[in-house]
């Protein structure tokens, strides 16, 4: 039996409900993206920077960062509770995962204010 | 079946040593099933493809040459096109099955018959969605 002391909220209601607030920020960032890439088919850079200094954009995609972050741990804990029994193993696989997810979000923070 | 026992406080509960059977192998695969091993596949999938994306979000917005760079990729180099197509699939199909977990989770396709006919319209939903991404990369 594997334990609870690498979920997210160390809670499976907790999780639950995160997993799936994190999940309608994702869809909406997802539909809004595709829209506007479908609907500028001519896009320039300037239009494109000018996208991303806006601050409402600057809040909706760190919030999307921060979702990417909680749904991915969320998701790979339970697959990897599910399919890696060996605690070491598990433990490696999940230290991996909490790396890349730190990575992601701390490059997706440094391109929206980057330097 | 879910199986209970008395606690020493004299509460029923859930009996945490029941038998878990998860080895893939031995599990038959109904539809329903497939859709569901097929959420947890797009998700490490999009975990890693995420690279790509932070990748060309990092390029597109970094400076003009960066942007041209992007575009340019997407519009000539056939692996390019084939990455962002594999992302934006797995996207595709994680999006779809998570909107089908969502109204069950409200309850609905919870029965057999309903919950195999959404299993099925996920599978269709998400490759005509797929479809038409190709068409638009390509």
């Amino acid at each position: 039996m594997v334990t609870q002391i690498t979920s997210f909220g160390r809670s499976g209601l907790y999780d639950w409900m995160v997993q799936r607030v994190s999940a309608i920020v994702l869809s909406l960032y997802t539909v809004f993206i595709l829209g506007y890439l479908v609907m500028n088919p001519e896009l320039t850079y300037d239009q494109w920077s000018a996208l991303f200094e806006a601050t409402w954009m600057r809040i909706f995609t760190l919030m999307t960062l921060l979702s990417i972050g909680v749904h991915s741990w969320i998701g790979l804990w339970s697959i990897s509770t599910d399919y890696l029994k060996a605690t070491g193993v598990r433990f490696f696989f999940q230290s991996l995962c909490g790396l890349a997810m730190f990575v992601y979000i701390t490059w997706g923070i440094q391109v929206l204010w980057g330097l | 079946m879910i199986d209970h026992s008395i606690d020493k406080n004299g509460v029923r509960v859930v009996n945490k040593k029941r038998p878990v059977n998860l080895d893939i192998a031995t599990i038959s695969m109904p539809v329903t099933a497939i859709v569901s091993i097929l959420h947890r596949v797009t998700g490490v999938i999009l975990f890693v493809g995420l690279a790509f994306l932070f990748y060309a979000f990092d390029l597109s917005l970094d400076s003009q040459e960066g942007f041209d760079q992007v575009v340019n990729a997407l519009q000539t180099s056939f692996i390019a096109k084939f990455i962002i197509w594999g992302v934006v699939s797995a996207l595709m199909y994680h999006f779809v099955a998570g909107i089908k977990h969502l109204f069950m989770d409200i309850g609905y396709f919870e029965e057999l018959e309903s919950g195999q006919m959404a299993a099925k319209a996920n599978l269709v939903i998400a490759a005509i969605l797929i479809l038409v991404v190709g068409v638009w990369i390509w």
